[in-house]
């Protein structure tokens, strides 16, 4: 058990610190806070763009993927020092998550090789930015119930329907849909995986105005999409299993991210020393000395947990169901740090004086966490994850398991 | 960075895991809680003739030299295994206290007894009210000990014990007391867990023998890594409710079906392996320190502690509640783990004491001055 750098691990993260020393500007702690994946405006995809486009040519961008793909085959714990080494940069937020965690990685597996040449370069690049058409209004966690359409005509594919949540699609080049192609077969066995590009008139991409009040994610409506029979990914009716693959790579680059990001636990430790409760300084008042302390424990038990999880990783094991621990975790920690930040700092009921103070601070923290507990897997599905699958308990009962989707 | 553990490390936990449950079956604790002395005398033995009491004692003292990581292994096993034996007193806190800040006729005197399992040595830290060394009343006096320790455990079986008290200058320091010297009265409590059986030590003038090692500092690095080893007990501790009660759940049925397949057992069975596997990330945190000699100690055995606690509470309450009737009956399982649970609490005190602890040393840094 060593938790300090390999020698060859110090080796990588000087490298990378040297190349970011001369490439980019150290974080002075005046930046805004924000997504780390999100961006906010067209100048910022811009900005993430170029910086992606420095990353790719001097060979620090898709860390993980293998050299043949112009990857690096840096293992997941390389792929965290980097992270952590950039997390000191003011860096433009790398909006390439999907593209190059997700989508880049099942087309390796399941692409052929005029998908594998066409899109993973350009991937790598930033030119083409991704997004995932999975989640539908009646379809989130149970994904498998999906209705979108998408009909054989000839060569060609026809696809109708509604996607919905789908982060960073108003600025996406590109997608990766998931659709139902036979109705008449039980819902997991129906569907078929697409590469579509965003651009195409058939696509209506709708920003969706989140509870703290930015839109990061949208509804995307179809209306008969045109795409040819090379743009599927994977064999027809094979979707669950190219999904499967896509939902696996997603655990794994939620596990490897969440190791740097988000409010700090001590930041609630700086406050309380400057307001007050009860007439005194707050961080002398019992009470909230012990909910600090308490989510500091918490905050350091997630970080932990997720070296564990690059452990395994770098010894070869596949992203496992622990991720599910930290996953389930985060968001409702961070949302009661975010629900006693705000407490501490305001007057009373999370009213701010001006904007950027503590208030607004703690309570877009406290607004934002909700979609940690929902996105990805909700709390309850993590739930039933951590029970099924690790715990080996008896499965849900699946009354629509063995039935053709057309009779649901 | 490797966060797991190495294959030799693994075979020392299977060989330790095999031993123990030939000898310490829940049986025996339920036999232990029936009786007057608690104390599980065969596995004690049985551990000592394996060399797992010498495990962190010096060679030339009869041990076998392991490190930090080791010894937390071994932790989490007796904490599984539920052995009513005194591992977290002994090998927590005796042996470290007189292997690193005694002399060398005190380690001559006690370690190889200790490693072959013929002495015991008590830990009298805690007093009535509070926890050392913040609360410690008891004072020596030209090397002479008054005053009242308790709760300590296995006291009854101890030869020796090892005592928080202040000097003549007021600072508190770790002095060995022979208890059978005739100054020296015990007198034996009714604890939550009969199995480690508590008793309060009245110290008349008792003749005692610093430990000259033990500044305030040195203390403080003593209940740290014992608060490490602890907290790997109360993982392993805590597994085991999860597992027993995970078996149950797919054992008993109701409504036809196995109760393991309702969303309202199932989801508090994860939740149960969430608080242990991040009880557990903070304290392979804390072995690292522990071994590595890390200068982040003390916050890393406070947020061991602080997960540890939390998830035995959480865990044995639950295991309590969800085996239903027969939970809440004596000749049961789940209350075994409850009333350990609790115990496991006495010498190095509560949550509220540890969140302090971490308070005050992010706000200091790390011992880095030291």
């Amino acid at each position: 058990m060593d938790f300090s750098d390999s020698p060859e691990e110090a080796a990588f993260r000087a490298k990378a610190s040297d190349w970011l020393d001369a490439n980019a500007t150290r974080r002075d702690g005046s930046e805004k806070a924000q997504d780390h994946f999100m961006a906010r405006d067209a100048d910022e995809v811009a900005r993430a763009r170029d910086w992606q486009s420095r990353k790719a040519d001097a060979g620090w961008a898709g860390l993980t993927w293998p050299r043949a793909f112009g990857g690096r085959d840096a293992t997941p714990i390389e792929q965290v020092i980097w992270n952590q080494e950039e997390g000191r940069y003011a860096v433009p937020p790398n909006v390439f998550l999907i593209g190059i965690g997700l989508v880049g990685p099942t087309v390796m597996i399941h692409g052929t090789d005029d998908q594998k040449t066409t899109f993973l370069p350009r991937a790598l690049t930033g030119e083409d930015i991704w997004c995932q058409l999975f989640s539908e209004p009646a379809a989130g966690s149970d994904l498998a119930g999906i209705r979108t359409r998408a009909r054989r005509e000839g060569d060609e594919w026809v696809i109708s329907g509604q996607k919905v949540w789908t982060s960073g699609a108003h600025y996406s080049t590109h997608g990766i849909l998931l659709a139902r192609t036979d109705p008449q077969v039980p819902k997991h066995k129906g569907m078929t995986m697409f590469l579509v590009h965003m651009s195409d008139p058939a696509i209506e991409t709708r920003p969706i105005r989140q509870i703290s009040g930015s839109s990061s994610f949208n509804e995307v409506f179809i209306d008969d999409l045109r795409v040819p029979d090379s743009a599927r990914l994977g064999g027809e009716s094979e979707g669950w299993k190219v999904a499967l693959t896509t939902l696996m790579n997603e655990r794994f680059s939620i596990s490897v991210g969440r190791a740097s990001g988000g409010a700090r636990a001590e930041e609630l430790i700086d406050l309380a020393t400057r307001v007050e409760r009860n007439g005194r300084p707050a961080f002398e008042d019992g009470e909230v000395r012990a909910r600090i302390a308490d989510f500091i424990a918490r905050q350091r038990g997630l970080e932990f947990t997720s070296y564990r999880v690059m452990t395994s990783l770098s010894r070869g094991d596949a992203p496992g169901e622990e991720g599910s621990i930290g996953k389930l975790l985060l968001g409702k920690l961070r949302q009661e740090m975010g629900a006693f930040g705000m407490e501490l700092a305001g007057t009373a009921a999370g009213i701010s004086a001006k904007s950027g103070d503590d208030v607004a601070r703690w309570r877009n923290e406290y607004l934002t966490a909700p979609g940690n507990r929902i996105a990805g897997g909700s709390d309850e599905i993590q739930r039933t994850i951590i029970g099924e699958r690790i715990l080996g308990l008896p499965p849900e009962i699946r009354v629509d398991k063995d039935v053709a989707f057309s009779e649901l | 960075m490797n966060f797991g553990f190495s294959d030799e490390q693994d075979a020392i936990r299977d060989t330790l895991a095999r031993m123990l449950s030939d000898h310490a079956t829940l049986a025996v604790v339920h036999d232990c809680l029936e009786t007057a002395e608690g104390f599980d005398s065969a596995t004690w033995a049985a551990l000592a003739g394996g060399g797992w009491l010498g495990l962190a004692i010096a060679e030339d003292y009869g041990g076998s030299a392991m490190g930090a990581v080791e010894l937390a292994i071994v932790a989490e096993e007796i904490g599984r295994s539920l052995a009513a034996v005194p591992f977290a007193p002994v090998l927590g806190l005796a042996t470290p206290a007189i292997q690193d800040l005694g002399t060398q006729s005190q380690k001559e005197k006690l370690l190889p007894g200790i490693a072959e399992g013929r002495l015991i040595v008590a830990t009298a830290l805690a007093e009535d009210g509070g926890s050392a060394p913040e609360r410690v009343s008891a004072k020596v006096v030209q090397d002479r000990l008054s005053g009242r320790k308790s709760p300590v455990l296995f006291a009854a079986d101890a030869s020796f014990a090892l005592v928080a008290a202040l000097d003549e200058g007021g600072t508190v320091r770790l002095y060995l007391a022979d208890l059978s010297d005739p100054s020296v009265s015990i007198n034996p409590q009714d604890a939550i867990d009969r199995t480690r059986p508590a008793a309060e030590i009245v110290f008349h003038g008792a003749p005692v023998e610093l430990l000259p090692g033990s500044d305030p500092a040195a203390i403080r690095t003593l209940l740290d890594s014992a608060a490490v080893l602890a907290a790997f007990e109360q993982i392993g501790l805590a597994e085991r409710a999860l597992s027993l009660t995970r078996d149950y759940a797919c054992e008993r049925q109701a409504f036809g079906r196995q109760i393991g397949s309702f969303q309202a057992v199932k989801h508090r069975l994860a939740d149960m392996f969430a608080k242990i596997e991040l009880a557990r990330s903070n304290a392979f945190f804390g072995a690292w320190a522990l071994a590595s000699g890390d200068n982040r100690l003390a916050e890393a055995a406070a947020v061991a502690r602080l997960s540890a606690l939390d998830a035995v509470q959480f865990t044995t309450e639950e295991s309590v509640q969800l085996h239903g009737g027969i939970g809440f009956t004596w000749a049961a399982d789940p209350h075994l783990f409850l009333r350990r649970g609790w115990q496991l609490k006495a010498e190095l005190g509560p949550a509220d004491l540890w969140r302090e602890r971490l308070l005050c040393d992010l706000a200091n840094g790390p011992a880095a001055a030291n």
